[in-house]
This record gives C-alpha cells, structure tokens and sequence, in this order.
C-alpha cells in the first residue's frame, strides 16, 4: 500500500493501465506536456510517448468524437474533459452517437471510451469551474457512471472503467484531488462498477452519498455521535447502481437522508429517492429527505459554501427524520 | 508546405457533346467506366424505387438522393475495400457499392432491426442521422488507423449545411492537426431543407474553408463522375503518403425534395429544378459512354434491368424479415448492460403476454 491523494491514485491508475494494455490511450487538453492541468496525468507523455498521451485541439466535442472513431480503430481512449462545465459541448457526441454507437451496430462493435472529469465546488474557482453534471451522464442511456469518495477507489473505479467494454464517465471530486490522502493498493487495482461501499456502519439512519458528498456525511455522522447512529454509503457508481446495498441499507435503518451537490430537481437523488419509494416503503419509518445543492447557478465563490450541502444541513435533516 | 487558397472553378471531365470536349482519365480502363455505369444506374435505380415503396407504404420516410448518385459512386470507386466510409442519410445506399444487400438498406427505412449492420463487415459506419457528427469520428478512425500503421484512409460524406456545424469544424480540425488520412467529401446540394447555401455561408465557395484548416480545397463538379472520381483519388494518394486530409466541394443541385415528407414547392425555383434535372449526372455519363462508343441502348436496358431486380429481391426480402421482437428493445446498448435492463423486460412481457 502507498498513501497517495487523490490524484495521485488518478495518476497511479494511468500508469498501471497503460502499462498493462497498450491500446489504451489518453488525450485531451493539456494532458500531455503539461500533464493535465491537475497533474492527472502527470509522466504518461514521456513514458509512453505523445501518440498515447495526447495533447488535442481544445475542442470537447471533437475529443469525444474522434474518441469513437479510435474505438472502431481498436483503441481504448480515455477522454480528459478539462472540468465539469467545459465538458458540456460533448454532451452531443455522448447523447447522439457514444451511448448509442454500439446498440446501432446491433452489438457488434464495442466502445470501450473513458470520459473523465475534476467536478464539483468548494475550490474558489471561477464560474463553470464547479458543476455536478452527473444527471446528464446518468439519463444518457448506453453511458455508465461512476464517481469515487477515495483515493483508493479513484484508481480502482478509474481502472475499472478503463477495462469496461461500455462508454463510461468518471467524475473526480476535485475538492479532494490534493486534499484527501489515503491507502492505496500497489500494482493492479480495480474496484468493480456497481458495487457501493459501507463507508461507516450506522443503526438509525442511512445518509447516501457519492464522490465528495460521502466525506461531508462522515463528518455529519461523527458529529451526530450520541445523538443518532448514522450509516453512511457510499455508492461509488450511479450507473450500474447497487440497489441492493441501498435497498438493504435502508431496511436496516428504516430512515434514509440523501445528500447530493448538484441542483434539486431531476438530480439523482430524485432518482434514488424513487427507488426507495418504490421498493422500500414499508422498510421506511420516515419520508426520505433530500440534502442537495439549489436550483440555481453554482454561486460567486465568495458565497459558495450557502450552496453547498454542509455538516449542519445535514445534521438538520437527519434530526428531521429522527424525530418524524 | 504551403496550403494555397481553394481552386475557383469547377473541375470537369465530362464535355457537353458540343462546343466542350469530353476528357479522359488517366488508368480507367473500359471496364473501369462500365463499371462506374453500373454503380450509378444501381443507386439511381435504389433511389427511384425507394420513392416509390415509400408511396407505396413499404419503407418510412427516405431522404432522397436523386442526382446524387456521381458524387458517391465516384469518390467510393477512388477507394480501396478496406478502407472505411462515413455515410450520412443522404449516403445510405452507399453500401451497396461494397456489396451490401439492399435488403439491409431498405429494413433500415424500414425500421426494422435488420437494416442496422456491421460496420465493420462492410468499413462502412453506421448512417449518421445529426449533421455533421460524424465527421470526428472519421477523423478518428483515419487517425487510429495512422497510429497502428496502416495505411487505410477514410471518407466521411456531409451536406453544405453540415459546414455550419461546430461538429465538422472540430472534426476537420482534429484531421487536419492529426493528419489523419481522411478525405472530407461535401455534396453542395445547395440546398439544407429550405435553406439555400446563401443563408448557410458567406464564404464564396465552401472549398474555401479547407485553407484555415491548412489542408487542400478541391471543387469538383458534382453531376460528373469522372470529375469526383480524379479528385478523390488524387484526395486519397495524399492521404496515403502521409500528406493528411483534403476538402473536397462538390457542386451539385437537389432536384428532389429533402426527403419523402418535404414539400418543395413553398420554397424552391421549379424553373431551375427543371433546368438542372436536364444536366443530371447519369444522362451525362451515358451520353459521354455513348460518344465513346461504350455503351449501347441493349447494353443500358441491361444495366437497368439488373438493378431492377436486385431491388426486387431486396424489398422481398425486407419484407420477408420476421418481425422484431420486443426483447430488442433491451439489447445492445450495453455489452454489459445494468441489471434493471433484465427486470424491465421480464415485467413488459408478463403485461404484453398477459
């Protein structure tokens, strides 16, 4: 095990799969020379020379598109979208022909790309720094997604996409790129999609969570300690989704928080939300209640943290629940 | 090396039987040529019969390609088998030229599950139905192929609407920084719908767009398909040696509607319809055969008569196709699809069979 951050893992990840696959490629803006404007992909172009580590136009769509023409060469790619809100103007390439591509063919060609991205707030940036877009990747069907919580599982998710024979999207909580430190596996690393992660066991009430929400419920649950005994999951990927493990968290808590940064309405908590209502009512001793980001334009910087979902917020709504 | 800016005029082989002469290709063999006849006559006769099984209920809507078909058979008989074509809907029959049933083709109007082929059976995409999206995935495929060594090139066919798309501006700029090689094949119909190219562009010719990307631009006209035939070669020569994309433009007029739901009559000139229907691409070609003394009016009912029948047999076959069944509905988006995707037909066909 190495302790490694966050992006670190990212990084690790680029040069255990490279290694391994030579028909794994990475390209986007700035991940060659410089190595990505994170460092993600820090070292790949001198390894593993610029025809596999890419420095592209700056051009989302024209990444993503030329992606799935390197898929029917035989490539892997794996598409660097410099952040969250730049990767929008691929958003037609992903809908039009990335999750459709395959079914047209009627199966007979596969797209194995990789989409990833830094998302999220709470980094002081400039506008369009600082989206959740994961709803998008989410309803886009033939599109899988994951986004990790840990070090550990930035590389294994990332390996895991890499090596998936469908298009997926990861999205990296940037907040915690050089923030968050923690074990890592050496060597081979992958974290299956579809599998959630206990990442706290609890007894009153299940807070659900994914990338860098699942940090801010821990904290929520240390701090309702004595109070309420909080579970805490981790769902790791949205798309396959681990019904089980929310279904099963659920059942054993009867009481269910969400905690989400993206905007409200049609967010995925909605989504899970109606899962539960649907196949859990009678587990549940309490509406399920929402935790999210608002129905507005990620915020100026200096107000950002009223947007984001905070300790105290979701210490309200578990208190909320509890007392229902 | 220098990219000089687009060449102005027209680039023509085929002669009027009066006052222009008629040129020649250099390595068309007679063959060469009656081949080409026979590729023309096939997707003219794909198309006129497509007109009419849509009348006739047989296929859903079919955007048209009449006076389309020298652009096509042209630039694809300039390409090796191997290498890949990036079709829009103007191009579905393209296939065909590759030995595609047109079974496939017509269940794509179809519908039905039958017209979604292989590409890689045939080196021909899938039909790209949104403008222009297709081109950085033929800017892609050309490029892969550059970094695995191969020396297979690729042709991605759009409208002179497409060349307002941010689409085939990306696509074409990846080619062109990548040198991959792809050739970028535009039919200038003239015409997106009821836009006329003065309300898409206000470049003089779309050819010139191809020098801010820092590749050739090549206007050829497009109702002569010995013309596009030399100029996609010489686009595709480049593209082996290395030299990178080319832009070809070429001019051409829609006699037709857009396809089988539009009605043209609102906006486009009928006088001028008729004038470019009288300089259509297969009278040209068979009238410059015939000056060659290659084709004689037997040897043409034959060609028809061939064509004839393999649509025959391709709209029996379609017909024929077993319908769907439902289960497609869930199949092939994923090669590992989500368990809900199991669930959700389990449950569709307990109601439906209920």
């Amino acid at each position: 095990m190495a302790e490694l951050t966050l992006v670190e893992a990212v990084n690790d990840a680029f040069h255990v799969e490279l290694e391994r696959d030579p028909d794994v490629m990475v390209m986007g803006e700035d991940v060659g020379r410089a190595g990505g404007v994170f460092r993600a992909t820090a070292g790949l172009r001198d390894r593993f020379g610029p025809e596999r580590c890419v420095d592209t136009p700056l051009a989302e769509a024209g990444i993503l598109g030329s992606a799935v023409g390197l898929c029917m060469a035989g490539w892997r790619p794996v598409c660097e979208m410099q952040y969250d809100a730049f990767s929008y103007p691929c958003l037609d390439q992903l809908i039009t022909h990335v999750g459709r591509y395959r079914w047209r063919t009627g199966g007979a060609m596969d797209f194995p790309l990789v989409v990833r991205m830094p998302y999220g707030g709470g980094v002081r940036a400039p506008e369009l720094h600082d989206d959740s877009p994961e709803a998008y990747y989410v309803h886009t069907p033939g599109v899988k997604v994951a986004i990790p919580a840990t070090p550990s599982d930035a590389k294994g998710l990332l390996a895991a996409a890499i090596r998936d024979p469908d298009p997926v999207v990861v999205l990296e909580p940037k907040l915690h790129y050089r923030t968050m430190r923690g074990e890592v596996p050496e060597g081979e690393h992958v974290v299956p999609l579809g599998e959630a992660r206990l990442a706290r066991e609890g007894s009153d009430v299940t807070l659900v969570a994914y990338g860098a929400m699942v940090p801010l419920a821990e904290q929520a649950a240390d701090s309702l300690d004595g109070e309420a005994s909080a579970e805490v999951l981790d769902l790791r990927s949205l798309k396959p989704l681990d019904e089980e493990a929310l279904l099963a968290s659920a059942a054993k808590t009867g009481r269910v928080v969400i905690v989400q940064e993206a905007p409200r309405t049609a967010g995925f908590g909605a989504e899970l939300a109606a899962i539960l209502a649907e196949k859990a009512m009678l587990d549940l001793r309490a509406p399920i209640v929402r935790v999210t980001g608002y129905d507005v334009p990620y915020p100026y910087w200096q107000i950002e943290d009223a947007y984001m979902p905070s300790v105290g917020r979701v210490v309200d709504a578990v208190r909320k629940v509890m007392e229902f | 090396m220098a990219v000089l800016p687009a060449e102005r005029d027209l680039r023509r082989v085929i002669g009027d039987g009066e006052s222009i002469p008629d040129g020649e290709v250099e390595g068309l063999s007679d063959n060469d040529l009656l081949e080409l006849h026979r590729w023309l006559v096939l997707l003219r006769t794909y198309d006129e019969r497509s007109v009419v099984y849509h009348r006739q209920g047989r296929i859903g809507t079919y955007a048209i390609f009449w006076n389309h078909e020298a652009m096509q058979a042209g630039s694809v008989y300039a390409l090796e088998r191997e290498d890949w074509i990036f079709p829009s809907y103007r191009e579905s029959a393209i296939g065909l030229l590759r030995g595609m049933p047109a079974s496939t083709v017509l269940s794509w109007w179809r519908g039905h599950p039958a017209g979604w082929w292989n590409p890689l059976e045939w080196n021909v995409a899938s039909i790209c139905v949104p403008i222009g999206t297709h081109v950085p995935h033929a800017a892609g495929l050309a490029w892969g192929k550059k970094l695995r060594g191969e020396s297979t090139c690729a042709i991605a066919y759009f409208g002179d609407g497409a060349t307002s798309e941010g689409s085939f501006h990306e696509g074409a700029n990846f080619a062109a920084v990548m040198r991959a090689p792809l050739v970028l094949f535009c039919n200038n119909n003239q015409w997106a719908i009821s836009t006329p190219l003065s309300a898409q562009t206000a470049a003089e010719t779309l050819a010139d767009k191809a020098v801010g990307y820092g590749m050739p631009g090549v206007r050829v006209d497009g109702c002569d398909v010995l013309a596009v035939f030399e100029a996609t070669r010489e686009a595709v020569a480049r593209a082996r040696a290395g030299e990178g994309p080319t832009f070809i433009e070429a001019v051409t007029y829609r006699t037709a509607p857009h396809a089988t739901a539009d009605d043209p009559s609102a906006y486009i000139d009928a006088a001028r319809v008729e004038e470019e229907k009288r300089r259509e691409c297969l009278g040209r070609y068979e009238s410059y055969l015939r000056r060659a003394g290659l084709l004689s009016d037997e040897a043409a009912e034959a060609v028809r008569a061939q064509a004839a029948d393999l649509m025959r047999e391709g709209i029996a076959a379609a017909e024929a196709e077993p319908p769907a069944d439902l289960g497609l509905v869930f199949e092939h988006a994923y090669a590992a699809p989500p368990p809900s995707l199991s669930e959700d037909l389990t449950e569709l066909r307990r109601i439906l069979g209920g």
